[in-house]
């Protein structure tokens, strides 16, 4: 009324404004907000669910089997593909192992043929340097008897030569003929004297001086 | 100028059954579009069923599995017979809200009485599937065993209130952040035209300019958020009367 009261005109043309505003308001909707226009609501009801319906069903009947199918299937391909990868290295492990094995038994086979052949090459070796041995020993043995023979030699003509010496010796100093037999007899004496002297120890052989 | 006129129900043929007004509207065309968008890129994007997807392959697949994740978080194996429900409810709540951000385009989920069908039809599902699954059990979930009785006298009331506001606070909270955000893109464009056609004021029209370039990104980020929300928390609602939390 105050506003009215100042301003009558403008007011009038305030009024008329917001008439014809309601009045176009009125056209689409009973005033206010367009969302409490309650004679849309089943059109707008019935359309929605025309068209939720038909994204339903397109939804699960069509696209969630064959988005969720190609997703389930690559699961399973992935989950294929690492039983693939596990098996094959179980194989590579298996081969891995016969491998080892093999080698095992390469080297076991080697070194038991080195110690065959080591065994052989001994036993040559030992053969034949018994043989050698053998020979050397027969050598020396030979060798010993004939200087044995030599030193029994030697002795006999020391005691001929002895009995000449002898015989010179009494001869030159003695002035006399002596007997050969008697001289041969005494030297002898003296001879064994000297062996038992060498036997039974130093009482005998004050006696030869 | 009147922000409210985006909101308009505008007859397209009309169309009358038993009496009730179903005439085509801008609401029933953009219901369509968005459905017939979500059919079209869900099967271009599988058309091939390749074993390493293309780009579209890649995004339905990513827009399958997120939904695929929401449900098993919440309902899990058992709940998987609603994922059709709920991607259905994501997927058109989503580009409804979407298509809404083309400038001229009907937002179809502005609309209480689209937002108000979708709930109740959630909240139908949670008591029908309830009674099948618990019988008269289903009642226990306003009662939760082990209280002492004086309590149930106190919890029983919330809990039915509490189940009752459901419906409502799920219609509400989309068709209100839809219509809120809507209406505060035509209130700054408006402050754009009138500053600008203010003569030497003009240059002030820059800060409601700059104000919407902002509300614009807010409107992507809530037009997400809120599809979001409404498929988590129905998918919350069904969790409830599943076998875990009614129990036998």
């Amino acid at each position: 009324m105050m506003i009215a009261f100042f301003d009558t005109g403008k007011a009038a043309e305030h009024a008329a404004e917001a008439s014809e505003h309601a009045a176009a308001a009125a056209e689409h909707t009973s005033g206010g907000m367009p969302q409490l226009d309650f004679a849309t609501f089943p059109s707008q009801i019935f359309w929605l669910a025309i068209a939720f319906g038909l994204l339903y069903l397109a939804l699960d009947r069509f696209l969630i089997p064959r988005i969720g199918g190609v997703i389930e299937e690559r699961k399973d391909r992935i989950a294929d593909d690492l039983d693939m990868a596990a098996r094959k290295k179980a194989e590579a492990d298996e081969a891995m192992a016969a491998y080892d094995r093999n080698l095992f038994e390469a080297r076991a086979k080697a070194s038991a043929i080195a110690a065959e052949n080591r065994a052989i090459l001994d036993a040559q070796l030992a053969e034949e340097s018994a043989a050698q041995e053998a020979e050397l020993e027969k050598a020396s043995v030979k060798a010993e008897k004939k200087i044995a023979k030599a030193r029994a030699d030697a002795m006999a003509h020391v005691e001929d030569i002895a009995l000449e010496v002898a015989e010179e010796l009494v001869t030159t100093l003695g002035g006399i003929k002596i007997d050969p037999k008697k001289l041969q007899k005494a030297l002898a004496l003296v001879h064994d004297g000297v062996n038992d002297g060498a036997n039974d120890g130093a009482n005998d052989g004050g006696s030869i001086k | 100028m009147d922000p409210l006129h985006q909101f308009n129900i505008e007859r397209y043929g009309e169309f009358h059954l038993f009496g009730m007004d179903l005439s085509f509207t801008n609401s029933s065309f953009f219901a369509l579009l968005a459905v017939g968008l979500v059919i079209a890129f869900l099967g271009f994007g599988s058309r091939k069923r390749a074993l390493v997807p293309g780009r579209f392959q890649s995004l339905a697949e990513l827009f399958y599995e997120f939904v695929a994740q929401m449900v098993r978080s919440t309902m899990g194996q058992e709940g998987f017979k609603f994922f059709p429900l709920i991607f259905s409810i994501f997927a058109f709540v989503l580009t409804s809200n979407l298509l809404g951000m083309f400038p001229y385009f009907f937002t179809v989920t502005s609309h209480i009485a689209v937002t108000g069908a979708l709930s109740l039809m959630v909240i139908s599902v949670v008591i029908i599937y309830g009674f099948a699954k618990h019988g008269f059990k289903f009642f226990k979930l306003f009662a939760p065993s082990g209280l002492p009785l004086p309590l149930y006298f106190v919890i029983v009331p919330i809990e039915l209130i509490s189940f009752l506001a459901r419906p409502f606070s799920l219609a509400i909270r989309l068709f209100a952040n839809m219509m809120a955000g809507h209406a505060l893109m035509k209130v700054f464009a408006s402050f754009i035209i009138m500053l600008g056609s203010a003569g030497a004021f003009s240059v002030l029209a820059i800060l409601p300019f700059l104000t919407n370039t902002a509300v614009v990104g807010l409107e992507f980020l809530i037009a997400f958020l809120q599809a979001y929300v409404f498929a988590l928390l129905s998918c919350i609602y069904l969790s409830d009367v599943s076998a875990e939390h009614i129990g036998h």
